[in-house]
């Protein structure tokens, strides 16, 4: 028989003893299974299209959408006064590391206070599916991250380029299965690229183009002030 | 002596001028033709070490004199790669990933995270790990409204707000330390519960803050509201229209501070948040003002829905009680052998999950905050995990609140956004 001691961590609750039974109740599915309102005219509508569907997470409609059709799909569920999911709320990738990588959309109608999840599978030597920029400017970011990441391009979009990693960053696309978590480099190798780099590469080209030379300015007011013939005004003796 | 104040009550009243700024005095007219100057666009930096950028981020600003031409947010300098770290942890481990990203409000992340996961798995928390989880969401979100307050008033001048500010946030770190024991990097929470249930006498030292707060919030009220130089500076400054924060995918207080009413809270409700008694408060002019507006009566809300916690709060387990999702205790672990069984799996393996995706949102302190589980069948890692970033999306929004203002109001602007770094670049 085992003494159970009182107070200090025993005083805090922490759950059942290993040796009771183990209670169904607490892994049961929760909500309805019921499919987003979308999902029936979406299949009406686009027929072979939709690849796919089944609710997730206990009610969470999933969609497989046709990736050379998203951005036809995609405009029809923004536009349709019975979907109006005006807001995209979230673009991203899933990589399974099986030859293909989903382009997930989270979708969101502020109008009907409903949410869908759109998916395009896109298989690695086909990475393009068009862009929805135009559709929903938050997609701009997303999309550019997507990029950077996975590797998928986006047709149409503006200014596709690297988002989080550098514009020149030549180990790959980080969040693909087959990236390695410390890098394709070795550190020595990630060192000597870091200590090479050219001051000019942190700019787009455009920008140089019509900004002209960039400028070091503190805005901020707090840099050393100086007057004219060197003096630090602060100290109030000659030079530093 | 006559005692002088700078407060001058002003409201939007129409002769302020056009969307509500103050009129400028007149200046002394001059007949002078307006010279002529060989001007040229400007490419400026701001940052990525600058204080008013709030965080490791570069602005890089086209400018004509003063007036932003348009902005080039740069991002990444914080990169840190938590979405692919997490896929090389067991769920629970991935806890300690998540208040990394926004150290502002540390605990809301902590429970997005493994409310997602509970949401994938089909795991029922317990009644009073529900409210906990409440509570410590609550707490945040009044902890990182207040950081946005006082650094916020910084930038345009106001240098008292932001000592009140951190004084109350002192106190809210105290609380995070009683409770996780750690000020910022909290990991608080637990698949199926929390990391310990509330220490003795929380509960007091949270009710004794909550009397004290509001007091102070009226004082912060009272220094900014009607300040003469803080609605010159809000007033009209980086406008948004309500369709254009939708397509922008703004949410937050930035979005319903441009008059659209979506607060995840209320709309998606999670965690009995629809039996609670709270107010959203919705803006009009989607300008910076409105913006400060609605975080100031967000934490108003926030005091009454934690109130209102702590009278619900049910006795009871924290924790699931399965012991295949919750560890046992370390004194069962240690002598008995079927609980050092559980724990010996549920460490070296994890918890498994069943196959499919899952995303869950909450109102974070900065917006909709969702994560992205996707799980393949019995798989104790993610095989994604991703973070929906609310300052990510909102930042994007930058070069167009910020087109045709002044540097200055750039910078107003980019505070307004509330962002934090560590959540955008992850």
């Amino acid at each position: 028989m085992i003494q159970r001691t009182t107070g200090g961590l025993e005083a805090v609750e922490q759950g059942p003893l290993a040796s009771d039974p183990p209670r169904a109740v607490a892994r049961s599915e929760a909500g309805s299974r019921s499919a987003d309102a979308a999902l029936e005219p979406l299949v009406a509508r686009f027929g072979s299209a939709i690849r796919k569907h089944r609710v997730n997470a206990g009610d969470q409609t999933v969609v497989w959408i046709d990736p050379s059709r998203n951005v036809e799909i995609l405009a029809w569920l923004k536009d349709d006064p019975a979907q109006r999911y005006d807001m995209m709320s979230d673009v991203t990738g899933v990589d399974y590391g099986k030859g293909a990588v989903d382009v997930v959309y989270q979708m969101f109608s502020t109008t009907h206070k409903r949410a869908l999840r759109v998916r395009c599978e896109l298989p690695y030597d086909a990475l393009r599916v068009g862009s929805v920029v135009h559709l929903w400017r938050s997609a701009d970011w997303l999309e550019r991250e997507v990029y950077d990441l996975f590797g998928v391009t986006f047709e149409g979009h503006p200014d596709l380029r690297r988002i989080l990693m550098p514009n020149d960053y030549a180990e790959g696309h980080p969040l693909r299965k087959d990236f390695p978590l410390r890098g394709r480099f070795s550190r020595a190798e990630q060192t000597r690229r870091a200590l090479a780099q050219d001051v000019e590469r942190f700019y787009r080209p455009d920008d140089l183009e019509r900004g002209g030379t960039p400028q070091e300015v503190d805005v901020s007011g707090h840099g050393p002030a100086r007057d004219e013939v060197g003096h630090d005004p602060v100290r109030g003796g000659k030079g530093g | 002596m006559a005692q002088r104040t700078l407060e001058v009550a002003v409201g939007r009243n129409p002769e302020m001028g056009p969307h509500g700024r103050p009129v400028p005095s007149p200046l002394a007219p001059f007949d002078l033709p307006e010279p002529e100057f060989d001007t040229q666009e400007m490419l400026i930096n701001i940052g990525p070490q600058h204080p008013a950028t709030h965080g490791v981020l570069r602005l890089i600003c086209e400018l004509d004199g003063e007036t932003v031409l348009s902005v080039v947010p740069d991002i990444g300098y914080l990169h840190s790669s938590f979405e692919k770290l997490g896929e090389y942890r067991t769920w629970n481990q991935i806890v300690t990933l998540t208040d990394r990203m926004d150290y502002l409000a540390p605990l809301i992340y902590n429970c997005a995270y493994v409310m997602s996961v509970e949401k994938l798995m089909g795991i029922q928390v317990t009644e009073r790990c529900k409210v906990v989880r409440v509570i410590c969401m609550e707490l945040d979100r009044i902890f990182g409204h207040l950081l946005w307050l006082g650094t916020t008033a910084i930038d345009v001048g106001a240098f008292t707000p932001f000592l009140y500010a951190f004084q109350q946030r002192e106190k809210i770190y105290t609380l995070h330390e009683a409770l996780t024991g750690a000020r910022i990097t909290t990991s608080a929470t637990r698949v199926g519960g929390m990391m310990a249930d509330l220490p003795a006498g929380w509960i007091e030292e949270l009710n004794a803050f909550l009397d004290e707060f509001p007091k102070t919030l009226a004082e912060i009220d009272r220094l900014l509201t009607t300040n003469q130089i803080h609605i010159g500076r809000t007033q009209g400054i980086g406008m948004i229209s309500a369709a254009d924060a939708i397509n922008y995918g703004l949410t937050g207080p930035n979005l319903r501070a441009a008059g659209v009413p979506y607060d995840v809270r209320k709309d998606r409700p999670y965690y009995d948040y629809e039996t609670y008694d709270f107010e959203v408060p919705i803006g009009e002019h989607g300008d910076c003002y409105d913006r400060y507006l609605c975080r100031m009566e967000e934490m108003r809300q926030s005091v009454r829905i934690l109130r209102q916690a702590i009278a619900r709060l049910p006795r009871g387990p924290i924790n699931v009680p399965d012991p295949r999702i919750s560890l046992p205790s370390k004194t069962d672990a240690m002598s008995d052998m079927e609980s050092m069984i559980h724990h010996f799996k549920l460490i070296t393996e994890g918890i498994p999950a069943p196959e499919g995706d899952c995303y869950f949102a909450v109102e974070g302190s900065k917006g909709e905050l969702g994560m992205y589980v996707v799980a393949e069948e019995g798989s104790t890692k993610p095989v994604r995990w991703r973070i929906r970033p609310p300052s990510f999306v909102n930042l994007s929004a930058i070069g167009k609140l910020a087109q045709g203002h002044l540097v200055s109001d750039l910078i107003m602007i980019n505070a307004s956004l509330d962002i934090v770094l560590g959540e955008i670049d992850r």
